[in-house]
């Protein structure tokens, strides 16, 4: 099962080796990882999104618990919480595509945030799906580069229909 | 306040802190310190080892002994990276170990400068914690912390980095009082509710087992372990690590168990209805490795002060995280002082298992057998001496046949299985407890990886036995050829030996040889009580083999006993 992992760390040098290390000693993958200092600039907010059984999410968090940087873990999986990614796409824009890319940015909420006289860079935050979505329907005019970041998330104030 | 060299920080933090000796090695990165020390030399003595790995073993055998932490002393770069070895065996044995290594200046860092080595980064998957100081004011702070992080919880070794420019440094010393870190708080005393239900959990049971390790000794819970234990008539049975924590000769004691543990004390763990497991890990070792096999019939109650081991190998029914001395008291307050139960059925079988596969030590008026050896020495000490030992065939007949009768006598390195460290970790032993009698015992490999801190033993004028126990053989290694590699005897020769008695005497001990066994006991007594560094030689018969065995990934149940044949091969199984 795919699991959104939310780690609360001092904002030292090395937390994140320390993080990543645990992975890597284990020889699990991460499929991302998102990095941002708080409210409070002393700690750092990592977010991050692996997959295995639970009982293996289960060792790993207990294992972040145990490092002297982490202030606190919650596995986001188990609460309704929000997940978000963002992506910049650069098309390729003729005059004959450009229309039909504007119509698809407008049609998902991106916004246009570069013009150029070959091409068009778009911004688009949403979850995976959405994403993942966007870019498949723009690949067919000519997708030139992208830069997606991983996941951020929190859990929601209310928690109904927890999961599990 | 008082402005000072980062350098002189350095000892007046250790000084705060109880240190009273340092092992270590000089380097261009720390030599402000080492120019500094003579000024600190009355409260900080400084072992000079040969190796920096045998300092840290030093540091480890130091902490092992006595319960305090062993500190090491180091330059950068192939100085730390020495060290390293010694750390991770700290670490899988929770040894509170603080290493300092000097680094290059801070201008300087991440760019190639001469010894410069990633110190963090290296030793960062074994260490509990470790940080790089960057300002002088600093110093006395990551210090405190470093001491803090290695003592408490579950102990482990901690680094601490410092670059030159931090040593040479001037600023106020300021020492914390206390330390407090917002994400580490470890959990002491258990949960109550669980601590019921624990107590309720042993007091059904029929058939219960005391499974207890290392953790044992770190809490100091002997004497609540002796306590539960005569209340409740439980049979005890220790890991390799928890050897001492129970006393060897007390009725309710089975012997070791595991990989190398006794017929009696794996069939009772196999067994019994109830586990109470205590600061052990379930590792592979303690229980053969097939996890799903294990005590297949038992209720587990697991007390450890790590809640990352638990449900870690087996399923626990009942957890409690927290120190083991304070759980067991918080535990025997719900235990009545006069129960009277009536466990003659359970120990009539564990007697009767005792009776069909006995543990004995093995004789023969040929050749020097070493379980026989160790059993000689066990009697000769009374069970009363620091036994510090290698790592092979003779370190499992140290755990089978040397009766330890108190904690922290015994000191191994079980979860890396590192050799060398036998030699070092017992002149640690010694400068920790000058009064024991500190005895190592090595495998001729093992005294080989670190003999070079015989000159280290000797300028410091240690009384410290070395018994090495010389097979001509990487003597475990030949074991698992016979039994699982078709007599394939790759490697496992030495073809050149060092002539012991003379290496001990060319560097200033003393040195003895027994080959026959008639000569054995004279010359441990000998050897035993002559002052000063002595190695004694013993030359074994290199075919005896350790039993009983349970083959990696076996169950407690299956042990491979003597009087199965010989022949037997298993095959493919996990090399260790
Ligand atoms: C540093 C290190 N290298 C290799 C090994 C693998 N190993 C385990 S036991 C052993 C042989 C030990 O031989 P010796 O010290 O002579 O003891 P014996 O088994 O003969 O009693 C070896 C090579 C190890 N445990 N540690």
């Amino acid at each position: 099962m795919r699991h959104t992992i939310s780690i609360l760390v001092d904002n030292e040098p090395g937390v994140l080796a320390r993080i990543a290390g645990l992975f890597s000693a284990r020889g699990f993958n991460i499929e991302s990882l998102c990095v941002g200092e708080t409210l409070d600039p002393t700690t750092s907010r990592i977010t991050l999104v692996t997959s295995g059984d639970d009982w293996i999410i289960e060792q790993i968090i207990k294992r972040f618990n145990n490092m002297i940087n982490v202030i606190k873990v919650q596995d986001l999986s188990e609460l309704t919480h929000v997940e978000r990614e963002m992506v910049l796409v650069r098309m390729e824009a003729t005059p004959e595509t450009r229309p039909e890319i504007l119509r698809t940015a407008d049609i998902f909420r991106a916004k246009v945030i570069d013009v150029g006289p070959r091409s068009y860079m778009l911004e688009l935050t949403g979850d995976r799906d959405k994403i993942t979505a966007f870019l498949e329907i723009l690949r067919p005019m000519g997708i030139k580069e992208i830069a997606r970041t991983g996941s951020v998330a929190l859990a929601r104030e209310i928690q109904n229909n927890k999961r599990r | 306040m008082a402005r000072m060299l980062g350098a002189e920080m350095f000892f007046e933090t250790l000084i705060h802190e109880g240190v009273d000796v340092i092992f270590g090695l000089p380097g261009g990165y720390v030599l402000k310190v080492y120019d500094v020390m003579p000024k600190y030399g009355e409260a900080i003595k400084h072992v000079l080892s040969r190796h920096e790995q045998g300092a840290t073993h030093m540091a480890d055998g130091y902490a092992r002994a006595s319960g305090r932490p062993g500190v090491v002393l180091c330059t950068s770069g192939p100085a730390a990276t020495n060290t390293v070895t010694g750390i991770a065996t700290a670490q899988m044995d929770s040894s509170p170990v603080v290493v300092f290594t000097g680094q290059v200046p801070t201008p300087y860092l991440g760019s190639d400068a001469f010894q410069e080595a990633d110190h963090i980064g290296i030793t960062r998957p074994c260490t509990k914690h470790n940080s790089l100081v960057r300002r002088t004011r600093e110093l006395p702070r990551a210090i405190k912390e470093a001491f803090h992080i290695a003592t408490t919880g579950r102990p482990g070794p901690v680094l601490v980095d410092m670059p030159k420019d931090v040593l040479i440094g001037e600023d106020e010393l300021e020492i914390p009082n206390e330390i407090s870190l917002r994400g580490y708080k470890p959990t002491i005393r258990g949960n109550i509710a669980q601590i019921k239900r624990a107590v309720e959990i042993i007091m059904t049971a029929k058939r219960p087992v005391v499974f207890g390790g290392g953790g044992l000794i770190w809490s100091g819970a002997t004497p609540e372990l002796i306590e539960l234990v005569h209340r409740l008539r439980i049979p005890v049975a220790l890991t390799l690590m928890g050897l001492g924590a129970y006393p060897a000769n007390d009725p309710y004691f089975m012997s070791m168990l595991g990989m190398h543990g006794s017929y009696k004390a794996n069939m009772a763990v196999h067994e019994s209805d109830v586990i109470i497991s205590i600061g052990a890990r379930f590792d592979d070792r303690a229980t053969g490795g097939n996890f799903p096999k294990f005590a297949p019939n038992a209720k587990i109650v697991h007390i450890d002060i790590d809640p990352s081991t638990i449900d870690k190998n087996i399923r626990v029914h009942c957890p409690i995280v927290g120190d083991a001395k304070h759980v067991l008291r918080q535990m025997l307050e719900f235990i009545p002082k006069d129960l009277n139960i009536d466990r003659r059925e359970w120990f009539g079988k564990i007697d009767e298992w005792g009776r069909q596969h006995p543990l004995l030590p093995k004789e023969n008026s040929d050749k020097i057998m070493t379980s026989h050896l160790i059993d000689m020495l066990s009697n000769i000490t009374n069970g009363d001496a620091i036994i510090v030992s290698d790592v092979g065939q003779h370190q499992m007949w140290v755990a089978q046949f040397y009766k330890f009768n108190r904690p922290r006598t015994h000191i191994t390195s079980g979860g890396l299985g590192t050799m060398g460290f036998g030699f070092p970790a017992a002149m640690g032993a010694k400068f920790a407890r000058p009064d024991e009698m500190v005895i190592c015992v090595a495998g001729d490999g093992s005294f080989q990886m670190n003999m070079q801190e015989l000159a280290t033993a000797v300028e410091n004028k240690m009384d410290l036995k070395i018994v090495l126990i010389n097979n001509e053989h990487h003597g475990m290694v030949r074991q698992w050829q016979t039994m699982f590699f078709n007599k394939n005897y790759s490697a496992s020769h030495f073809d050149v030996m060092p002539d012991f008695v003379k290496l001990a005497e060319a560097f200033g001990a003393k040195g003895l040889r027994a080959k026959r066994p008639e000569e054995l006991e004279a010359t441990l007594k000998e050897g035993l009580y002559s002052d000063g560094v002595v190695l004694m030689e013993i030359v074994v018969d290199y075919e005896e083999m350790v039993y009983p065995m349970i083959a990696p990934g076996g169950a407690m149940n299956e042990m491979i006993l003597e009087d199965i044949e010989r022949e037997m091969i298993v095959e493919s199984v996990d090399m260790a």
